[in-house]
């Protein structure tokens, strides 16, 4: 974990208020993970806090890391401004990343969850089946992950793939798998919890909290865990030290 | 060059202390920044039991500065006792315990377990804006100010820091009751009550709909009560609201704080205090000040 000032390498619209941008920060590539996050700071000093944002792609040899992440207020908006050959300040790699397992796997992505799981899908080595969530027809890293495994897709509004969440999906076509990684918002979660439980199947999924400190002091970022907590000894997780990813059935939502 | 201040009697290597509730017990911000450069680590807030804090979202940004909530989630003073005390003895720091507590009694329950702790000061916090027994309830009333730090001084092995609420309307008032009990330091500003809501959901934005207002947006209103306990008492007081730069801290020491917490500040520059200590040294260094306490409540009037 480190915090700098990185050179952005390159920054891309890729969809509707969705941008991807690349920056030079060889350190943490060096021990990054699918599943782990960097945090961004704002050059607008009256914009306190970082924006925790997942990490979309780690390339090793070119010692960057790419981030694709929505524009949601202020301080994103002044990211996507952001052009080669700038620096902009980020800490990282923070949280604890997806385990990789052998075996059959289902990656769930929902909406602005999805960028995490194309760095979890180069790296797992096992079957792939990748479900990705949109609103739309607009389907943002979609052709990426075709390199991957076989790719579903569901939409809110029926204008590709399956009608319906990434749960319908999963139920029209038939996936079956020995573990699924999901990251998503929350009732996306809590549905892939309760699948998961009644299915059997071993799940691992990422969370998102409102962060300030990003490296476990402050605990603002919190969730609830079914047992008792070894670090803050009660049922409070911390989402960005011990996380963002958890086991299903270690969290309550 | 003197960069060393007293404490009622503990003698801090420099003047920057942590501030409670934004830096752990050390243990994060460890892998960032060398504890040994600090003057001091000041705890989370812990009380005599564990508490679950409050729900989530408990943060939110506002212009120059933040709100939390996070109700003193805490471990509890056996876990607390047992992993982080010994944690921050491996660092050459003085070490400072925040106190917490819903009644009287808990906070005395913490204070005699740390007594055989090889804790240097206890800071009792009385003023938690974000807890809705104990917390503030104490600090804002001099009569219960001045008995609470009566029972605990009563109690204590080590010299007692009361921590004071900003949200008063006469800050000298409070500093003086504490004083009064027997407070040997005192400590200011928590944070400030604040409330940020959302427009298009209409919704708060906070769980716990209000919470604390800190970082630099409140540093005026901290450097003016630290400035104004400061003259209305005869013990030390460490200022803190706010202070992201040395600048900001050589304020703090001008207006008569004998030593400053970095709180907020952590969350956007993690070397904020190592950076505000050496800051201090090359401001004495450039202004030929030979001794830190020559700064102290050095504001020429």
């Amino acid at each position: 974990m480190q915090k700098i000032n990185a050179e952005v390498v390159s920054q891309e619209k890729i969809g509707t208020d969705i941008y991807s941008m690349w920056i030079k920060a060889e350190e943490m590539v060096s021990c990054a993970r699918p599943g782990q996050f960097v945090s961004l700071y704002c050059r607008d000093g009256a914009k306190l806090l970082p924006r925790p944002i997942s990490i979309c792609e780690i390339a090793k040899e070119q010692g960057a890391l790419r981030i694709v992440y929505r524009v949601a207020g202020k301080g994103t908006e002044e990211f996507s401004a952001y052009k080669a050959g700038e620096n902009v300040s980020v800490m990282g790699p923070l949280g604890n990343g997806f385990p990789l397992k052998e075996g059959r796997a289902i990656l769930i992505g929902g909406g602005i969850g999805i960028p995490p799981m194309l760095e979890l899908a180069r790296q797992l080595t096992g079957q792939k089946q990748i479900v990705l969530g949109y609103r739309d027809s607009h389907m943002f890293l979609k052709e990426e992950f075709e390199a991957y495994g076989s790719v579903h897709v569901a939409t809110e509004d029926g204008s590709a793939g399956t009608k319906g969440n990434v749960l319908d999906a999963i139920r029209t076509e038939g996936l079956q798998a020995d573990v699924i990684y999901a990251c998503g918002p929350t009732p996306m979660l809590k549905a892939i919890q309760a699948y998961a439980a009644e299915s059997g199947t071993e799940a691992w999924i990422s969370l998102e909290e409102r962060m300030a400190c990003g490296v476990g002091a402050c605990l603002a970022c919190v969730c609830k865990s079914k047992e008792k907590d070894e670090h803050t000894n009660v049922n409070n997780k911390r989402i960005c030290k011990d996380g963002p990813v958890f086991r299903a059935e270690e969290v309550t939502l | 060059m003197n960069t060393k201040v007293s404490l009622a009697g503990v003698l801090l290597k420099n003047p920057v202390m942590t501030a409670s509730g934004t830096f752990g017990s050390g243990a994060e911000y460890g892998e960032l920044v060398d504890l040994n450069r600090l003057g001091a680590v000041v705890t989370k807030g812990v009380a005599n039991v564990p508490w679950p804090g409050n729900p989530t979202p408990r943060v939110a940004e506002t212009a120059g500065g933040m709100l939390n909530a996070i109700g003193l989630q805490n471990p509890g003073i056996d876990l607390f006792c047992k992993r982080d005390i010994p944690f921050l003895k491996q660092f050459d720091t003085k070490i400072v315990v925040n106190v917490c507590g819903r009644t009287t009694e808990d906070y005395l329950e913490v204070v005699e377990r740390l007594a055989d702790e090889p804790v240097d000061l206890l800071e009792i916090n009385i003023s938690c804006p974000n807890v809705k027994e104990g917390g503030i309830a104490f600090g804002q009333d001099p009569k219960a100010v001045e008995a609470i730090t009566r029972a605990v001084k009563a109690k204590a092995k080590q010299p007692v820091i009361m921590k004071l609420s900003p949200n008063v309307t006469d800050i000298t008032v409070m500093a003086k009751a504490a004083e009064a009990g027997g407070a040997d330091i005192l400590s200011l500003i928590n944070t400030l009550t604040g409330m940020k809501i959302d427009v298009r959901t209409r919704k708060f934005v906070l769980a716990n709909k209000t919470g604390g207002l800190s970082g630099p947006a409140v540093k005026p209103v901290a450097l003016r009560m630290v400035y104004q306990a400061a003259h209305a008492v005869s013990c030390p007081v460490i200022g803190m609201g706010g202070i992201a730069t040395a600048e900001d801290a050589i304020e703090f020491l001008l207006a008569g704080a004998s030593a400053v917490s970095v709180g907020t500040a952590n969350f956007y520059n993690p070397y904020a205090t190592v950076e505000i200590a050496e800051g201090i040294e090359n401001y004495m260094r450039e202004n030929g000040i030979e001794d830190v306490n020559e700064l102290i409540g050095a504001v020429k009037e």
